[in-house]
């Protein structure tokens, strides 16, 4: 495997798109998610997108080489729930394992597929590790502010069983995203920490906060600064947001990161924000335009989308991030004479 | 270091002391033992919250109680926290001497906090454990001078420990050294045991060791036990504290525990209670613990009263209100105008009648020079603050309206964005009872005329900085001419002179214009032109005067003469380039600084300019006890000292600046060739004096200061530009709430740190990233005087007076994208508080100014810069002889 971050020197790495929105197309019932194999399990299944990958894996691989057709570098894993924690509403807690293993395994291959036919642009694969469903820092119960539904150790023992799967089906970057609270990412990298020690070897960690409004804040209250010093303390490859906004309302946030971070800086935000359907209708093109604002001003290392946009809004983006060098990552700027 | 709670906190080298509140430690306050006991939680975190509100950075947290199970009240206290935004937007302090309450306490905060304390006390193993874990969890840590030994109580053994600590923290743990804090422990003095003697000196001075050896670290100390010998007795205990801060800080300790309220200042300590703590604190006499104790006898018990004289309150209505708004005191203002609406018919009445009586008052004292700028701004905010609390009362009162004694319409011209001298003339007019009406800056003419047709003003004044203000301004006066306006205009501004206005604006209209060049003449000019009896003479009176001026003024030019541009270039100034001296830089190539601390510009700081900006003549720091402005000086200065610490601390000014060193060559005599690499990159034009001199005397073009291509030698120029971002948010925040006195404030020590931060960068550039100059020990003094080697003229001013080679060193330096710092249409910098220009190296290269040029020289100007003659012309015009 090429050293992304000698890659990340030279240009600006694509990320993929939405799955969830791919998968949609597919319009699978309860059946389709099920399977043979859990044709008789006790809960309602339709949903569970991380469970296609064991039951649908031909439609997870298929939108997986879409992705790298566009021009993506990197693409995530199907594993944005698999957690014990995510999968407790499946009750499917002791599918983890073997979830994440699966998942990587198939994104790896079509990776590998890639790189074989392209060795110059060689493929990467990042195991999407999601927030869980549950908040650290915050009471889900109005009337006690001081209660808290998981604990730090809770989420430490979740995440690590998932980045030991991922790692062992081959990931090679580990992707802790849409952070809404800072503290769930903290277990998260502790756990990460944990692992790269047990096991003595490096693994790149990606980092991505979600901004969740226009009050410039994560959900758990911080400013992009405040959680950017919070997430600091590991060395990470990059640091940015996804989610929750439009490429244009994410461009102050990430004004307010790339000068302070010595760490590359990514984003992937949603196609627009969503209209009144709950759909995301922002076309590739306006979305392009947005996020070339971004590489005219230096701000970016990563690019990619979230919810909402498909394999031709990953196609524009790589267009337009291939006319533009990497945003320079070191605290002072020297431009070789 | 950087911490966060909701918000960062980011400190580095020249930060301020951080103070930390201690008050929700159930060790150090007993209230806050008693409400944690009876789970009084919701006022528990009202301690908190106080602190914050009260200045705390941090807020520290301890628990460790033996009747308390400290883990569980750790975790509830910070989960309560944690749903407060206005105490969690600080970073915490997690306190404890066990692990797991540490732990526990790291386990519930999202944001980057600080773990007190661990030690090498239990063996190197736990350290480092305890050490990674905290890595891992992303905080800093605060290291005991601690050891398997015990604890570190003299000079050797607290850097043995801290060094060690160090060692194993940075290079078996790779904990990162930023975010290592020692505490060193202070322990008390005067204690009467003679082991106890060096305890303060003996901290102060490892402090200092600490912080010169030990890369990054901090250093902090619970202050409060130095003085534990003379519990209850507060007035020696307040000054030992802070002589021992005031060593303390000054030897590297920036971090401390410390109650605000158990802090004497240290200027305020009696000259005979201060020596005798100093020789307690520095151990300077064998007798000092005796010598303090008898002392102390005799101010046993006496409270600590701060000695405000209200005796004015007791004085008539009418006197009190006058009182406030001379003295700028606001505390009582409200209740004041209260009891007067009261009294009166309608409200109104209180603005026209007491209000006004006030400021007539302060109106005669600033006419008779007993008043001063900063007072009379003081005055303004005073003043507003009772007419908002009036206005309501009025507008229920309708059919009311306050008669104004005139209408001004106040603006800085298209293209400008400067408007300290326009905000005070404003402020001062608008306190004399006049309506202001403030179109802001980058007014294009249209919109004045506009907006003074609308309001149907009665005087319309205008501001400006920049050279190409000056046309702006000649413009208007030709509009308002054209369309029948009637009315005086003012003229104000940097830029602006007598000579200028009589000569070029006054000429384009009809009626008043007068030049008003501070603004405490501002006052009596407006007065004069509005009066309706004595209006008509004193307008003739003044078209007179400037008719008279602009015949001696122009005569007095025509008797100037000038040689070609061909004949001058003959005559430039030579450099002999077999001999000079050529320092190859550094650092070739672009560079942008953005993460400099202001507090590092402090001492670059000229605070002359800042005197003038509030129209205070005198030489600093002679200026502070000045017989007539001393004590205004005096004041204003510690106003801004205080607002300076604040934005040191806050942050709330950002610093920006790139700058880049070519190589480079001057080519066809006045142009300077810029390359990368030996490959042409920008062009500078230079301008040459044309003034003919005595034979032997050079005409000056900064293209000289540079070796010329035929040489054969490469040389070298730089470029650059700093600003100073956030000073209009500052100003505007300061603004909402009506205080026009911190307003402008905060746009002059902008415009301080902009020019501070210029002489820091020119610094760095000579001793390190050019680096001719390999050692420079130049006091502050000797840096305004500008003794050192080298020059950095800035374009629009004397030696370079071309706006338009700014944009050369936009596109060079790529300033715009770098630091976002933009030109406006007649390239006024923006934000206001900008600076750019040129770095010459050479020891030869001296300022000058270019006078007068010539027809020739434009139209040569105009084509080797590739633009039109008008557009050169237009740019030039200031400088251009009339022939």
């Amino acid at each position: 495997m090429s050293n992304i971050k000698e890659v990340l020197k030279e240009r600006i790495l694509v990320l993929d798109g939405a799955m969830g929105t791919m998968l949609q197309a597919y319009k699978f019932t309860e059946e389709g998610f099920r399977g043979e194999r859990f044709k008789d399990y006790p809960t309602p299944l339709q949903g569970n997108n991380d469970l296609l990958s064991i039951t649908q894996p031909e439609a997870i691989k298929t939108i997986h080489g879409k992705y790298f057709e566009a021009g993506a570098d990197i693409i995530e894993t199907n594993t944005f729930s698999g957690t014990t924690i995510a999968m407790a509403d499946y009750q499917m807690e002791d599918l983890v394992y073997e979830l994440n293993y699966e998942s990587a395994k198939i994104a790896k291959e079509v990776a590998d597929e890639f790189t074989a036919k392209e060795p110059h642009k060689p493929r990467f694969v990042a195991g999407a590790i999601g927030p869980t469903n549950r908040t650290a820092s915050m009471s889900p119960d109005v009337n006690d502010p001081g209660y808290r539904a998981v604990t730090f150790d809770e989420l430490r023992i979740a995440y690590k069983q998932q980045v030991e799967a991922l790692i062992e089906g081959g990931v090679d970057i580990l992707l802790v995203e849409t952070v809404f609270d800072t503290l769930n990412a903290k277990a998260a990298l502790f756990a990460i920490e944990e692992v790269k020690e047990e096991r003595g070897i490096d693994i790149p960690i990606m980092l991505s906060g979600t901004i969740t409004d226009a009050s410039g804040r994560t959900l758990s209250g911080q400013t992009a600064e405040a959680f950017l010093i919070s997430v600091s303390h590991i060395p990470l490859l990059s640091v940015g947001f996804n989610c929750a906004l439009g490429a244009n309302l994410l461009q102050p946030h990430l004004e307010a990161i790339a000068s302070k971070t010595d760490f590359a800086v990514s984003a992937h935000p949603n196609a627009g924000l969503p209209n009144a359907f709950g759909e995301y209708d922002e076309t590739p093109e306006e979305m392009g335009a947005q996020i070339e604002e971004y590489l005219k001003r230096d701000l970016i290392n990563i690019i990619g989308g979230c919810c909402g946009t498909s394999p031709d809004h990953i196609s524009v983006i790589a267009n337009v991030a291939a006319k533009y060098k990497p945003r320079p990552h070191a605290e002072e700027v020297v431009v070789p004479n | 270091m950087k911490l966060s709670g909701l918000e960062p906190l980011v400190l580095n080298e020249n930060s301020n002391f951080i103070n930390v509140g201690e008050r929700t430690n159930v060790a150090g306050s007993r209230k806050f033992l008693r409400l944690i006991k009876e789970e009084k939680f919701d006022e528990a975190l009202e301690i908190a919250r106080h602190q914050v509100d009260g200045g705390a950075q941090i807020v520290d947290i301890n628990m460790d109680d033996g009747l308390l199970d400290g883990k569980e009240s750790m975790v509830r206290f910070l989960n309560l926290i944690a749903a407060e935004p206005d105490i969690c937007r600080v970073p915490m302090m997690i306190d404890s001497s066990k692990w797991e309450i540490i732990e526990a306490g790291l386990q519930v905060v999202q944001g980057k906090c600080v773990v007190n304390s661990i030690s090498l006390k239990e063996g190197e193993e736990k350290f480092i454990w305890e050490a990674k874990q905290i890595k891992k969890y992303g905080a800093a840590v605060i290291v005991m001078a601690f050891d398997e030994v015990g604890q570190a109580d003299n000079y050797e053994r607290r850097i043995e420990i801290a060094e060690r600590s160090y060692r194993v923290l940075v290079d078996k743990v790779g904990f990162p050294s930023e975010d290592i804090i020692f505490d060193l422990n202070i322990f008390p003095v005067a204690t009467g045991m003679d082991e106890h003697r060096k305890n303060a000196i003996d901290f102060i001075e490892a402090t200092k060791w600490v912080r010169e050896n030990l890369e990054n670290v901090s250093v902090s100390g619970g202050v409060s036990n130095v003085s534990f010998s003379f519990r209850g007795n507060n007035t020696v205990r307040e000054a030992m504290h802070s002589v021992f801060l005031y060593y303390a800080i000054q030897n590297g300790m920036n971090f401390g525990i410390v109650n605000p309220a158990m802090l004497e200042v240290y200027d305020d300590i009696p000259k005979d209670l201060l020596e005798l703590v100093e020789d307690v604190i520095l151990d300077r006499r064998d007798d000092a613990t005796e010598r303090l104790l008898d002392f102390s006898e005799t101010v046993k018990g006496s409270k600590k009263e701060k000695t405000v004289d209200l005796s004015w309150r007791e004085n008539p209505l009418q006197d009190r209100i006058t009182h406030a708004l001379v003295k700028g005191l606001d505390a009582f203002i409200i209740e004041d105008v209260e009891e007067a609406r009261q009294q009166a018919e309608k409200p109104i009445e209180v603005i026209e009648g007491n209000l006004m009586a006030g400021m007539n008052v302060v109106g005669d004292l600033f006419g008779e020079g007993k008043m001063f700028l900063p007072q009379v701004v003081k005055s303004a905010r005073v003043m507003k603050k009772a007419v908002n609390y009036l206005n309501p009362f009025i507008e229920a009162d309708k059919g009311e309206e306050q008669k104004a004694l005139g209408k001004v319409l106040m603006a800085t011209v298209k293209g400008d964005v400067h408007d300290i001298g326009k905000n005070i003339v404003s402020v001062v007019l608008g306190c004399n009872n006049y309506e202001i009406v403030d179109l802001g800056v980058m007014v294009p003419p249209e919109k004045i005329i506009e907006a003074a047709k609308k309001e149907n003003v009665d005087v319309i004044g205008l501001s400006g900085l920049i050279t190409p203000s000056l046309d702006e301004m000649v413009y208007l006066a030709k509009e308002m001419e054209r369309q029948n306006f009637t009315i005086p205009l003012l003229i104000g501004g940097a830029t602006t002179s007598k000579a200028h206005t009589a000569v070029k604006i006054d000429t384009q209209y009809k009626n008043a214009v007068v030049h008003v060049n501070d603004a405490s003449r501002a006052v009596t000019v407006v007065g004069d032109l509005l009066n309706e009896k004595s209006a008509n003479d004193y307008v003739a009176k003044m078209k007179q005067d400037y008719d008279e001026f602009r015949t001696k003024f122009l005569k007095r030019g025509k008797e100037k003469s000038y040689i070609s541009i061909e004949e001058a270039r003959k005559r430039k100034y030579k450099i002999d380039w077999e001999t000079s001296e050529i320092t190859k830089p550094n650092e070739l190539g672009v560079q942008m600084l953005k993460q400099l601390s202001l507090k590092e510009l402090i001492p670059f700081i000229d605070w002359k300019p800042f005197f003038i900006s509030w129209d205070l003549h005198g030489k600093y720091p002679d200026i502070l006890t000045d017989k007539v402005v001393g004590e205004q000086a005096t004041q204003l200065f510690e106003d801004a000292q205080a607002m300076l610490k604040e934005i040191v601390a806050k942050q709330l000014l950002k610093p920006k600046a790139v700058f880049g060193l070519f190589e480079a060559n001057s080519i066809n005599d006045d142009d300077i060739s810029v390359q990368k690499k030996g490959e042409e990159v920008a062009v500078f034009r230079t301008l040459r004096q044309q003034l003919k001199k005595r034979e032997g005397i050079p005409n000056h073009a900064l293209s000289d200061f540079v070796a010329p291509k035929e040489t054969g030698k490469t040389d070298y120029i730089g470029a650059f530009c700093v600003a100073i971002f956030g000073a209009q948010e500052l100003a505007d925040g300061y603004r909402s709430k009506d205080d026009d006195y911190n307003g402008i404030m905060a746009q002059a020590i902008a415009d301080r740190f902009a020019e501070a931060f210029t002489e820091y960068l020119h610094k760095q550039v000579r001793i390190k990233h050019w680096g001719y100059t390999a050692s420079e020990d130049l006091s502050n003094e000797e840096l305004i005087k500008e003794t050192y080697k080298g020059i950095r003229p800035a374009p629009g001013y004397p030696a370079c007076p071309d706006h338009l080679e700014k944009e050369t060193i936009w596109e060079l330096l790529d300033v715009e994208k770098i630091i976002g710092v933009t030109l406006t249409e007649n390239l006024a910098m923006w934000p206001a508080a900008a600076v750019s220009g040129y770095y010459f190296g050479n020891p030869e290269a001296k300022y000058f100014g270019l006078g007068k040029i010539t027809d020739d020289q434009v139209t040569d100007y105009s084509e080797r810069k590739g633009i039109k003659k008008e557009k050169a012309r237009k740019w030039l015009h200031p400088n251009i002889a009339d022939q």
